[in-house]
Parts: C-alpha cells; sequence; structure tokens
C-alpha cells in the first residue's frame, strides 16, 4: 500500500516555487491600508497549498514555518489584523528564506532553519500581540498533562476520489501520542452494491497525547469536507479510571490560559522591540550566504511547462508531415513520367513546407515569455531602491516577448547587473534629482521586442548618464588608453566594458561586487549576442542587449574561401560589397582600410587569419563582408558568397576543443561539416585590436590626415 | 588427450579473468594496437572539413550522423612521414575520456590488422625511448607469436592539450 512519493517530490518543488513566485509578484502589489482581498487571497491560496505539499511529503520543517505565515495570512483576510508594511516585508523575507529551504530539500540537504526560526519568531511576536501569545500558553497548559481525545471520523463515501488515504491519517495520529483504533464497518452494503472505489468505513480513535487539540485537526484538514470529523476531549476507552484526571485537565485548561494570557502578552510586546533590531544583522547576513545552495540546484531544473496550444499545434504538424509523405511513397511506386515528376516537386516542396513548419513549432517549445526574467526585477528594484534611499519606479515593457529557455537562464545575471548598475550609479538621489528639476522618482524601464530574427532587451533608466570624464580619467589610470588619446563620448562610454576596466573605489553592497562589465558584455557574447550602451549626461544611459531567439539554429551565410566554406551569420553582416581599389589605404604593415561612405573598415583577409592557401589575394577580384561586432565594423575577405541558409548549430568543442574564431560548426545538405566564424573572435584572432584601445585609432587617425 | 582439454580449459579462464582483446592496426610497417572497448566503428577515409590553425595531425572534422567529429592522423602525431591517402586508409572512430569529459574522434591509419587478446602481464614495460614526446603515448610493447605490437595510450594519443 505504500506509495513511493519521493517521485512526485519534482513537481511539489516546482509547484512551490511557482507558488512562491506568484506570492511575491502578488506581495510586491499589495499596498498597506489599501490591500485588494483578491491579492491576499492569492498569496494565501500560495501559502496554503505550500505547506499542504510540504506536509504531505513529510518536509515539515517547511510546512512549521507555512503555518506561522498562512495564520498571519488568514487574519488578514478576515479584516482581524491590518496590514502593514511590516507585515509584507516580513513576508517577503519568508519568501526568501522558504525558496532556500525548498532549495536545499531538492538537493537533498537538510535545510538551515536559523534563518527560518528568527523569521518565524518574528512571525510570532506580530501574531502573539493579539492572539498568539493565548495559544501558545495554551498549549504550555497542555503540555504539562496529557490529554486523550475522542476523534470520530466518518468519511464520506467518496472520500478516495479525492485521493486522500484514511491510512496516511491514521498513521499521522499515532505518532503524535498513543492512539486506539476502532473501525465500524456497520455501513458495508452487501457485495453486490459494494463499490471498491467507495468509502465505508468510519474509524472511532482514542489519542492520548500531549499536543494541542489544533496538531489532530491539522491532519483532517484536507478531509474536512469530506468527511464529518468530531474531536473531543475525554478518558480513554479502556483506561477509564483516567476520565477523572483529564476531565479535571479540561477544566483546568481555560483557567490557565486566561490566567497566563495577560502576564504572556505583556512580556511578548516588551521582548519584541530588541528582537526586531538584533535580527536585521543576522538576516542580512543570511541573504548574502544564500545563493551558494541555490546554485547547485538550478542545475536540475530542467523541465519546462508547455502550452498545450504548442503541443496541439505540433501534433498538427505531424499529421500534415505524416500525409505528406504517404503521398511521395505513393509517386514513387509510381512509373516514372514526366507528369509523376512534377507531382513529386510539388510534394517535397511541400515536405520542405512542413519541416518548416515543424522545425518552427518544435523550436516555439523551447520558447518562453521574457516575464519569467523580468518578474524577478520588481523585488530587485524594490529592495535596492529602498536600501539606496532612492525613489523608484520601475516599468516593464514587451514582457510577451518570447525567447529560448536556454538563452532566457543565462541572459538574467547579467540583465540582473546591468540594472543594479542603473539603480546604483545610474539613478540620483532624490535631493539631487529635483535639484537638477526631474521628477524625485526615477525610472528604470525594461523594455524587450523582436527586431529580425533577434530579440532585443533594453534597460533604459533617466539618471545621471555615465561620466565620461570619470571613465576616462580611470581608463588612463589603468593604462587602457593614453593621456594623450582623442576619443569620443561613444568610445569612451564603450571602455566600461574593457575587462580591466575597473570600478574598485566603487565598490558597494549593490553593484561593484567584482563582477565587471567585461564580464556582463563575455556572458551575452557566449549567447551569439552584443551589448552596447547609449548616454547622455543629465539624461540618462540606455543599454541594448541583443540576442538571437535560439542557441540551436543560425540564419547563416556561406561564404568561399579558398576551398573551404564557412558561416558568418546573417545578424552580424552589414551589407557585403566589391572593393573599390581605390578607396583602400595600407596602414601599418599590412593592415589595409577601406573607405566606405565616411567610415574606415580593417580589411580582414580570411585566408590569412585561418592560414588557408590558394585563396584569391587580390582585392579587387574578391568580395568585402562588411560585419559589425560590439558597435565594430570589419570587412572580412571572401573569394565568393555561396547560398543563405538556416544551419542547425552543433558544438565543434563537444569532441574537439575550442577553436579561436570558430563559434560552431553545422551540417551542410551535402552531408559535410561547415564552420560557423566567432566575428569578435575572429577579430581578436587577427590582432586588430578592439574599439577604444589606441592602435586601431591612431591608425585610423592616420588615415584620416593621409 | 584429457589432459589437452583441461589445459585448454584452463587457458580459457585464465582468459576470462584479465584478458582484454585489442584491435590491431598497421602504421609505417609496425603493429599497433587499442583497447577494443573504446572502438566505437571502423570507416573509409573521406574528405573532411580543415579546422583552421590546428595542429598538422588534425586533418580535420567530418560528420558521424550528426555528431562533429575530428580526425587525427596517427602517422603525423607520431612525426611519421605522412602516407597518401588510399583505398585500404581507414578511420577508427574511438570513444575515450579525456580529462572526465567522454570525446569521440577518429583516427586515420594505414590499414586494420586483428583482433588480439593479450593479459596485462604480457604486456611489457616501455624502453626508454630517446623521443619522449612519443613514449607517453604508448602503453606497453607485447610479442604476439613473432611480432611485436605496440599497445597504445589512447588517453595521451588524443589529448590535444
Amino acid at each position: 500500500m505504500s506509495i513511493d512519493l519521493s517521485q512526485f517530490f519534482e513537481v511539489f518543488f516546482e509547484e512551490s516555487l511557482e507558488g512562491l513566485d506568484a506570492m511575491e509578484a502578488e506581495l510586491l502589489n499589495l499596498e498597506p491600508g489599501n490591500e485588494d482581498m483578491e491579492t491576499i487571497n492569492t498569496i494565501f491560496r500560495a501559502a496554503h497549498s505550500i505547506k499542504g505539499g510540504s506536509g504531505t511529503f513529510g518536509f515539515t520543517s517547511v510546512s512549521d514555518f507555512t503555518h506561522v505565515l498562512e495564520t498571519l495570512l488568514d487574519q488578514i483576510r478576515d479584516g482581524q489584523r491590518a496590514l502593514t508594511a511590516e507585515h509584507v516585508n516580513l513576508l517577503l523575507k519568508s519568501v526568501d528564506c522558504l525558496r532556500g529551504m525548498l532549495a536545499a530539500l531538492q538537493a537533498e540537504q537538510e535545510p538551515d532553519l536559523t534563518e527560518a526560526d528568527e523569521i518565524r519568531k518574528r512571525f510570532e511576536v506580530i501574531l502573539g500581540m493579539a492572539e498568539q501569545s493565548s495559544s501558545d500558553s495554551q498549549t504550555t497548559a497542555e503540555s504539562l498533562s496529557e490529554n486523550t481525545y475522542q476523534i470520530d471520523f466518518k468519511p464520506h463515501p467518496h472520500l478516495f476520489k479525492t485521493g486522500n488515504e484514511p491510512l496516511y491519517m491514521i498513521s499521522e495520529l499515532a505518532e503524535l501520542g498513543e492512539l486506539e483504533t476502532q473501525a465500524f464497518y456497520d455501513a458495508i452494503p452487501d457485495i453486490d452494491s459494494l463499490h471498491a472505489e467507495e468509502c465505508f468505513l468510519a474509524w472511532r480513535f482514542f489519542l492520548t497525547t500531549s499536543k494541542p487539540e489544533s496538531a489532530i485537526s491539522e491532519i483532517f484538514e484536507w478531509v474536512e469536507d469530506d468527511a464529518d470529523i468530531e474531536i473531543v476531549v475525554c478518558g480513554g476507552l479502556f483506561e477509564t479510571d483516567l476520565t477523572d484526571d483529564s476531565d479535571a485537565s479540561i477544566e483546568n485548561t481555560p483557567h490557565v490560559k486566561q490566567d497566563d494570557a495577560r502576564p504572556a502578552e505583556e512580556s511578548q510586546v516588551s521582548v519584541s522591540q530588541p528582537t526586531k533590531t538584533t535580527q536585521a544583522g543576522p538576516a542580512a547576513s543570511n541573504n548574502a550566504k544564500k545563493p551558494e545552495p541555490k546554485k547547485s540546484s538550478d542545475s536540475s531544473a530542467t523541465s519546462i511547462r508547455v502550452g498545450i496550444d504548442k503541443v496541439d499545434s505540433l501534433i498538427n504538424m505531424v499529421g500534415e508531415l505524416v500525409i505528406t509523405q504517404a503521398m511521395l511513397s505513393q509517386i514513387g511506386e509510381q512509373e516514372i513520367t514526366e507528369s509523376t515528376i512534377t507531382a513529386l516537386q510539388e510534394g517535397l516542396a511541400q515536405l520542405a513546407h512542413n519541416t518548416r513548419d515543424l522545425q518552427e513549432n518544435v523550436m516555439r517549445i523551447r520558447m518562453l515569455p521574457i516575464s519569467f526574467v523580468f518578474s524577478r526585477f520588481p523585488r530587485l528594484v524594490r529592495d535596492t531602491s529602498q536600501k539606496l534611499n532612492k525613489q523608484v519606479e520601475l516599468k516593464l515593457l514587451g514582457e510577451q516577448t518570447e525567447l529560448d529557455k536556454t538563452v532566457m537562464e543565462k541572459i538574467s545575471d547579467p540583465m540582473v547587473h546591468l540594472v543594479r548598475n542603473s539603480l546604483d550609479h545610474g539613478l540620483e538621489t532624490p535631493e539631487q534629482r529635483v535639484a537638477a528639476g526631474k521628477d524625485p522618482v526615477g525610472t528604470v524601464t525594461l523594455n524587450a521586442f523582436h527586431q529580425g530574427g533577434n530579440i532585443v532587451i533594453e534597460i533604459m533608466d533617466d539618471g545621471q548618464g555615465l561620466n565620461t570624464d570619470k571613465i576616462r580619467s580611470k581608463a588612463i589610470a589603468n593604462g587602457l588608453i593614453q593621456e594623450t588619446d582623442e576619443l569620443s563620448a561613444d568610445e569612451i562610454n564603450e571602455l566600461i566594458f574593457m575587462p580591466g576596466f575597473s570600478t574598485a573605489d566603487e565598490v558597494s553592497d549593490i553593484s561593484g561586487r567584482g563582477v565587471g562589465m567585461d564580464v556582463v558584455r563575455r556572458n551575452i557574447q557566449a549567447l551569439n549576442g552584443s551589448v552596447e550602451v547609449a548616454s547622455a549626461p543629465g539624461v540618462g544611459s540606455t543599454f541594448t542587449i541583443r540576442l538571437p531567439l535560439t542557441l540551436a539554429i543560425l540564419d547563416g551565410q556561406l561564404v568561399k574561401v579558398a576551398q573551404h566554406t564557412y558561416i558568418i551569420p546573417l545578424i552580424s553582416i552589414v551589407e557585403s560589397l566589391q572593393i573599390d581599389i581605390s578607396k583602400v589605404s595600407r596602414v601599418g604593415k599590412d593592415l589595409d582600410v577601406l573607405r566606405l561612405r565616411d567610415e574606415y573598415i580593417p580589411i580582414l583577409r580570411l585566408y590569412d587569419i585561418f592560414n588557408h592557401d590558394g585563396a584569391i589575394e587580390e582585392l579587387d577580384k574578391t568580395l568585402l563582408v562588411v560585419v559589425k561586432s560590439d558597435n565594430h565594423k570589419v570587412g572580412l575577405l571572401v573569394d565568393d558568397l555561396l547560398a543563405q541558409q538556416q544551419v542547425v548549430i552543433k558544438s565543434l568543442e563537444a569532441n574537439y576543443q575550442k577553436v579561436d574564431g570558430i563559434s560552431g560548426a553545422t551540417i551542410l545538405g551535402d552531408g559535410r561539416v561547415s564552420l560557423i566564424i566567432d566575428i569578435s573572435g575572429l577579430i581578436k584572432l587577427s590582432g586588430l585590436k578592439r574599439p577604444g584601445s589606441q592602435e586601431l585609432i591612431v591608425e585610423q587617425k592616420a588615415v584620416g590626415a593621409a | 588427450m584429457s589432459d589437452q582439454v583441461e589445459h585448454n580449459q584452463q587457458l580459457i579462464l585464465e582468459g576470462q579473468h584479465d584478458e582484454n582483446q585489442y584491435l590491431t592496426f598497421m602504421m609505417a610497417g609496425e603493429e599497433y594496437g587499442m583497447n577494443i572497448l573504446a572502438v566505437q566503428e571502423i570507416r573509409g577515409w573521406e574528405d573532411v572539413t580543415t579546422i583552421p590553425n590546428s595542429p598538422k595531425f588534425v586533418k580535420g572534422a567530418i560528420n558521424l550522423r550528426g555528431t562533429i567529429v575530428p580526425i587525427i592522423d596517427l602517422r603525423l602525431r607520431f612525426g611519421i612521414a605522412e602516407n597518401e591517402y588510399g583505398p585500404l586508409t581507414v578511420v577508427i572512430v574511438v570513444a575515450v575520456e579525456i580529462n572526465g569529459q567522454n570525446k569521440v574522434m577518429g583516427i586515420v591509419v594505414d590499414a586494420v590488422s586483428d583482433v588480439y587478446s593479450i593479459s596485462e602481464e604480457q604486456a611489457k614495460d616501455v624502453p626508454d625511448f630517446q623521443d619522449s614526446d612519443n613514449a607517453e603515448f604508448v602503453h606497453g610493447l607485447v610479442n604476439v607469436g613473432e611480432k611485436m605490437v605496440v599497445l597504445l595510450n589512447l588517453e595521451s594519443v588524443l589529448n590535444l592539450e
């Protein structure tokens, strides 16, 4: 009869974490004094199901903790207690705490309960001001003497259909204390009308326990509506002589309750102040500790929820594919004539269409709305702005923009970093804002939208903008540029992405903790994306992240270099052109620069960088593919442009190793392997210095002077 | 007669204990062996896609049913003169664990030869090579009849770092 519950653990964790997310989102919507009942109900329901689930699976640490939370919410819901900002803060803290506990349980570790106990104590203090103290004293009073309860449990016939199992409840009861059980089977009909799915049994339990009555009713909480339950204090069935004692204890209990209630209340009120002040320290330090267990569990959560409509459309596609396949095989069986060839061609065209549709739909399964990432920012902005004493409004736009799940998971950390930067360094304090004639409330806007096969995420703030003077002097101090370099404002702003551009003297709790902008850029580049910054002093700054929709497929331009075929990602190509030899100048030893309109484009000879023989070397006989990477344009010299096609990205690293200038491989229509060029890696490989560094700029200036 | 049977059975039993099977192949007139459990398949030589700036012994990559598999020329890896690839030239596809990662790679050899059962004790220690680079590639030497077979240490042959 035992069921292995562990198989449901994953589902429980997933649902609980979703519940916590919902709780957090709703909590942030709550305005003390003006709370919406529906919002509180949602929070309550989420807490309730986490409690129920954790109880079922035996995670008592979680269910005990949620219980106090639920009690408070219940009182607020019933109007017995007004919601205060302190409640919201505490509830948010407990959401964090629960996340930590769940993460630890998921990693099959014993959760660290110190934080939970602290929060729980604070909850109890809050609850204690009104009522909890009395029930506390009740507990203590009752724990002094053991009581025997008579519990009549008469399930309705449909009990089993609700998924409840009396046996579990009985064994749970038995854990509370000494249990005697009587089963009544008079209600069982004769064999003809007996339904195996219905419950005809009833029980009477005598439980001798030191636990309060609430512990018993909690066990039956889930079947309240599906059974008649009666719990009364009485003497044991078989030990009648005990009755007198226990009767006395019933009589005593109310007295004790009344007597103890007041002093307990007072003492706890007086205790509450110091607890609160001491709490702030350890709670904050716990926050810093928490990410460690969280990380380990992240890797295990790999399932996704897919909308049923997406699955339905997939099934449709597969159906069409089967039909096309049947049609093609029918043609294949016929004798080959002119007309069958036409039919065959039509069929193949249809097959191509089906395949593409199917591919798009399968990809869409991995797509989730970006709100999954955005949803963590209201909390972050709230906490951070409180810490910084800044007033911030967060605007979220384009939350429904869909993005590949793997991309989503990897983009969230860089985004957190950028948003924190905006809050910490971008936005001014309310006083500064008022002095600058701005609204004291700063705005941070997250915007996501699709743009030609890419997703673009913008992080905008209306703060002071990047301080170009400061960046410049810091870059000079760090040896990234020379004192004499003349850089445009944009070029200076680019410097913040340079490795070694440390903001060490600005380290705060919020940002500048070692993870520099170069790491942000590197993480985004690892996703084949790019990040740019635009800033205007006094108006604000905008970070623009551009990412491919998916990591699995890429639109590529096939190019020929000697006898080799390479693929250039279409998204990085600006234009392709024939070189006008008169506009090419040679700079330094062997760098050619093409003057294109009002820009100078360095020409990178692919055959040279990749060490291939037999390529066309004369500039006027080749083609130049102008590509852009991180705001920096270069021209790649190729022999010829071939087809454009979608390619499936395969890992070259899996069986080999990282190759500089190559981001991956793919398999072409003829079964051959072709390598995909990694533009920023290629620029690095070519020895061409990145923008902002002195070498390229000096060279460009030399050209400009010439 | 019955003694002979008994002896044979004993041999078989011994064989079951600590013998490994080795696939051997020819390269520049010498016979080399590798543990057969590492071998996934044997293919004919096909054109590869060059990987830019790779070491000379990495011929390139092929598409093995959707996986990109690098191909390594064992002659060049050992510093032996390159051979024209002919109809007998084969690629042995092996799976090895390198630095904790499972990698599938192809090895170009002159020709595949035989499969022997060789016990660990039979393998003799490697004599001191002059050229220590290749010494790490060799797991041991073993005599099979009149011939000598060089047992390879695939992990170090295929470790490109």
